[in-house]
């Protein structure tokens, strides 16, 4: 087995080029569920094979030999009280006990599983009346419940299984019902509806394939548990009933004798233990094999900055009039064996009060270099590769953890796209911006309220002392967004990172938001690293603009000069697409393709493929950035010129 | 163009909470829509701008039957859709059909697109195995995707392939009327013209009728035949796309009009001005734009201005007692 998955590990690369290994590698790369399941393994095959095993008859009693010791003459591990063979009660036992556990959680899937999806998806007073249905079976305690169950249908093993099941449907039915709720409410069951399916269509073709894995999730980690409860029933003598053996009344049996003969109950002790225990690790890796949300790397948490192994590290003599020079940052990110160079060398500067677009596609590498550069990149799978990022003088990449503690919030901040996700929901504005100040001025708690308030009056809030006692959610979107601008003025930024600042904002906010950073800059004399995908947007503020195609910068220069005459073809083509104000006839044009992934770049001009001008030499060899005149630069060798730009 | 509309909405409303808690308290209500009273004629492309939480993605879903209105009549075709979408959907969903905005979302990512697209043909046309593989085949060409791509799932697609999907599905029925609810919001700009050349073309090839919208001023003028400018539920402008762009007349469609960023411009409006909406569970007694309108005046408090037409275009109306006036 271990062979077959070796094999199948190693062919995975080749078939899937992502490198993300399959579920069953995964689960197997977890060691305690992959003890778990040999033990489980174990432990079935053993209880499978009881019938075909050379066992005495589980039930033959003889009193002669009565509660023989283990590794005894032909009862290898003893006898019990009435002389019958420890051993293969234990096999038949174990073999009922899992039958009753694994039978009764499936039952309770089922019908948990429909009440919960039924519940979630219908939602009102149906939602109310089966929820408050299945609050009322959790009010009891379950062994209660069971108890009560067993007494009106009579004890016996399948009476005990019918009341664990019963007991455990709330526990599946409040799951499921929660994922049932969410994925109702999503755009995919519109337009199902809209595709002309009923709603059982809807509930069982649509949302039932989304909620299995949780119910398989759920079932993994309850079967151990339904074990015990059977297990707990037949110790009490109302689940097996003699002579049959199951673990639990084996326990029950040897409960007496507890002193006198240990191993009566020890052994079936022992073995309820393995298989819940095996169980139960097992059920933990297969959720978190199957859970998205584990899946999506949330166990493996990044460390707080980004990992720093350059292969090459640049010059770092310091440019005058710059406070950020960045030189040939390379940053990647492995998954499995592939290497995504997500920056491929880039140079930037800033100067004081100076705004830098950078523009490109989403996936072109944007966002990554702004994160990079106070390394905000998350490690693993990120790490940079290579270059420089010099602010006034200083490599932050070679800078201590504290030194870039210190510097993050102060010198260099951060606004980000979201804000309603950037601020905390739980503290007040004022708060958050109390603290922001706080982590980097050594100011009491009464100074640092005042220069909050005295914050929020730069911009441009309203009543500040009164908005400082606010909640993220009871301000609007551009009022929140103003927040994080302050929260980034806190301690004298030299430089703002702002990523895609306005794109979740209306335009008329965003015009607001626009007009108040371009103010700020000049007051505060502070750079800002404007990313974003809206030419539109770039000529509201920046000065300069940089266009970023698969983690290189094609073309840079200052924002008229690349709105007027774009160099590179890609620039060109990408304001062509932009639907114009005032212009409703032009025609748009799309750019044909897509960009490439950044795993398997392409030798020359990564967009030589979607390029209409592209020659042979264009895919030969790497190009380089060439200077067109002063501060602008293209990676084309066959850029346009201004007589055919308009072509 | 003919003279008979092909959807014609009519004072619809769309009230969200309402109604009494159990013990008899008037639970808040929220207008989402109030008052819509609008023509689609058949052939043409209505444009629905407004800014987020201004009614008009509760508008869409109305008129698709996803959400029914509480107040007035949505007429398409001359059938009443309001009374028939309750309790039978899919006559209404062979005429009507819908692209969502987030194009990866609206498909259900444990399904090949093939059955994605399946559904409509199956449960709405009855169309037998050959038939249905047949109208597959035109649907991926009218989209531009590779007959290949209907085995793959969702997730293997960019976003404009996903869009692009979306819009295939909402063909499958051979609907009359596609409300396009912001269809190139989530794409790049890139994409974003593709798709819009895509449904342009499928306009004229199967002879649809859109209402297209979006907040984006740029892509909405670029596609509208004619244009409603919707502000807190309600519509304060509604004329021909080029009058509305060019001499716009509610003070609030010139603020919309002058914040658009667009390559080569600097933003014109000043940064400390007014944006709150009205709080909706305590709407203003007049105009909803009131408070944040340079050229209000008392007697905007007071009541709601209709919408009137211009001086001399009937056809271009706006909710406005000092509207701007028509150059």
């Amino acid at each position: 087995m271990a062979e077959a998955t070796a094999t199948t590990a190693a062919q995975k690369p080749a078939k899937k080029p992502k490198g993300r290994p399959d579920s069953l590698s995964l689960l197997l790369n977890n060691t305690l569920a992959t003890a778990g399941l040999v033990v489980f393994a174990l432990i079935v095959l053993a209880a499978l094979a009881a019938p075909l095993l050379p066992l005495p008859d589980p039930d033959a009693t003889a009193p002669a030999d009565r509660l023989l010791r283990p590794l005894a003459e032909g009862h290898l591990l003893g006898t019990d009280a009435l002389g019958r063979d420890i051993l293969s009660r234990l096999l038949w036992g174990t073999q009922v006990s899992l039958l009753v556990g694994i039978s009764a959680t499936l039952i309770a899937a089922f019908f948990g599983s429909l009440i919960g999806l039924v519940a979630g998806y219908a939602g009102g007073r149906v939602d109310t009346l089966l929820m408050r249905g299945i609050d009322m079976v959790m009010a009891f305690p379950y062994i209660l419940l069971a108890l009560a169950i067993v007494a009106v249908l009579g004890p016996g093993l399948l009476n005990a299984l019918y009341a664990i099941a019963v007991v455990n449907i709330p526990f599946f039915a409040r799951n499921i019902r929660g994922i049932a709720l969410g994925l109702s409410r999503r755009e995919f069951v519109d337009a199902a509806r809209l595709s002309g399916k009923s709603n059982a269509q809807i509930l069982f073709i649509e949302v039932l394939p989304n909620v299995l894995p949780v119910i398989i999730i759920t079932m993994s980690t309850t079967i151990g548990w339904m074990i015990l409860e059977t297990a707990g029933l037949s110790f009490l003598g109302l689940g097996a009933q003699p002579p049959q053996a199951d673990l639990g009344s084996m326990l029950g049996d040897g409960r007496k004798i507890l002193f006198t003969a240990p191993h009566v109950s020890i052994i079936p002790g022992v073995m309820i233990f393995a298989l819940v225990m095996s169980i139960n690790l097992l059920g933990d890796g297969v959720r978190d094999v199957l859970d998205p949300r584990l899946k999506s790397g949330a166990l493996t948490r990044p460390v707080a900055r980004t990992a720093v192994m350059r292969e090459d590290v640049p010059d770092v003599t310091p440019r005058p009039d710059t406070v950020l020079d960045v030189r040939g940052l390379k940053t990647e990110f492995r998954f499995g064996g592939e290497i995504y160079k997500a920056v491929g060398g880039v140079d930037l500067a800033v100067g004081q009060g100076e705004c830098l677009g950078v523009v490109g596609e989403s996936g072109s590498g944007k966002s990554v270099t702004a994160m990079s550069i106070m390394g905000l990149v998350p490690t693993p799978p990120g790490r940079i590769a290579g270059g420089a990022a010099l602010l006034d003088g200083e490599d932050l990449f070679a800078a201590s953890d504290e030194r870039i503690r210190k510097l993050r919030g102060s010198a260099v901040s951060h606004v980000f796209q979201d804000p309603l996700s950037t601020l905390h929901p739980l503290f007040t504005v004022g708060d958050q911006l109390v603290e922001a100040i706080q982590a980097h001025q050594p100011l009491s708690k009464s100074e640092a309220t005042a220069k909050a308030a005295d914050l929020l009056k730069v911009v441009r809030i309203p009543n500040p002392a009164e908005r400082l006692k606010a909640y993220p959610h009871e301000l609007s979107g551009g009022m929140r967004q103003r927040v994080c601008i302050a929260m980034a003025l806190a301690d004298d930024a030299k430089i703002i990172i702002a990523d895609e600042p306005t794109t979740a904002l209306d335009v008329t906010v965003q015009a607001q938001v626009l007009s108040l950073l371009d103010t700020l800059r000049k007051e505060k004399n502070a750079g800002i690293l404007f990313i974003t995908h809206d030419f539109g947007v770039v000529s509201a503020i920046c000065d300069r603009v940089a266009v970023m195609y698969a983690g290189k910068f094609v073309e840079t220069g200052t924002t008229e000069e690349i709105l007027n005459s774009p160099a590179h073809p890609y620039t060109a083509k990408l304001i062509d697409c932009v639907p114009v104000l005032g212009e409703p006839e032009r025609r748009l044009d799309a750019i044909e393709g897509r960009p490439p992934v950044v795993n398997n770049l392409p030798v020359g001009c990564a967009f030589a493929a979607r390029c209409p001008r592209a020659q042979d030499d264009c895919r030969a060899a790497p190009i380089p950035l060439t200077e067109m005149g002063k501060g602008r630069t293209v990676r084309c060798i066959h850029p346009l010129t201004g007589d055919d730009a308009d072509v | 163009m003919s003279d008979a509309p092909l959807l014609s909405i009519e004072k619809a409303e769309r009230v969200f909470g309402g109604g009494r808690s159990l013990f008899g308290q008037p639970k808040p209500a929220v207008h989402a829509v109030q008052d819509v009273t609008i023509e689609v004629r058949k052939g043409e492309t209505l444009g629905v701008v407004g800014e987020s939480g201004c009614g008009k993605s509760t508008l869409a879903r109305m008129i698709v039957g996803l959400d029914a209105p509480t107040g007035g009549r949505i007429v398409f075709d001359g059938r009443d859709l309001v009374a028939e979408a309750g309790h039978d959907l899919r006559r209404l969903s062979r005429e009507v059909q819908y692209v969502f905005q987030d194009p990866v979302a609206s498909l259900n990512p444990r399904k090949t697109i093939r059955t994605i697209l399946e559904a409509p043909l199956r449960y709405l046309l009855d169309l037998d195995r050959p038939a249905r593989e047949k109208r597959l085949g035109e649907l991926m060409d009218a989209v531009n995707l590779a007959p290949e791509f209907l085995d793959r799932y969702p997730h293997e697609f960019s976003g404009g392939q996903a869009q692009r999907i979306g819009i295939a599905r909402a063909l499958a029925a051979d609907p009359k009327l596609i409300v396009l609810d912001e269809p190139v919001s989530a794409l790049d700009v890139s994409v974003q013209a593709q798709v819009l050349n895509i449904l342009d073309g499928l306009k004229d090839q199967f002879g649809l009728t859109y209402v297209f919208i979006s907040h984006d001023l740029s892509v909405v003028e670029s596609v509208s035949d004619r244009v409603a400018v919707m502000y807190f539920g309600r519509i304060v402008e509604i004329g021909a796309g080029k009058t509305i762009f060019r001499s716009p007349r509610h003070p609030y469609t010139h603020l919309l009009l002058n914040s658009a960023p667009a390559p080569g411009r600097r933003s014109l409006i000043a940064e400390d001005a007014n944006t709150e909406l009205p709080d909706p569970y305590n709407p203003p007694p007049g105009c909803a734009f009131y408070a944040r309108c340079p050229r209000h005046t008392d007697e905007c408090n007071r009541a709601v201005p209709p919408l009137a037409g211009a001086a001399g275009d009937e056809t271009h109306r706006a909710a406005c007692f000092h509207p701007h006036e028509s150059k």
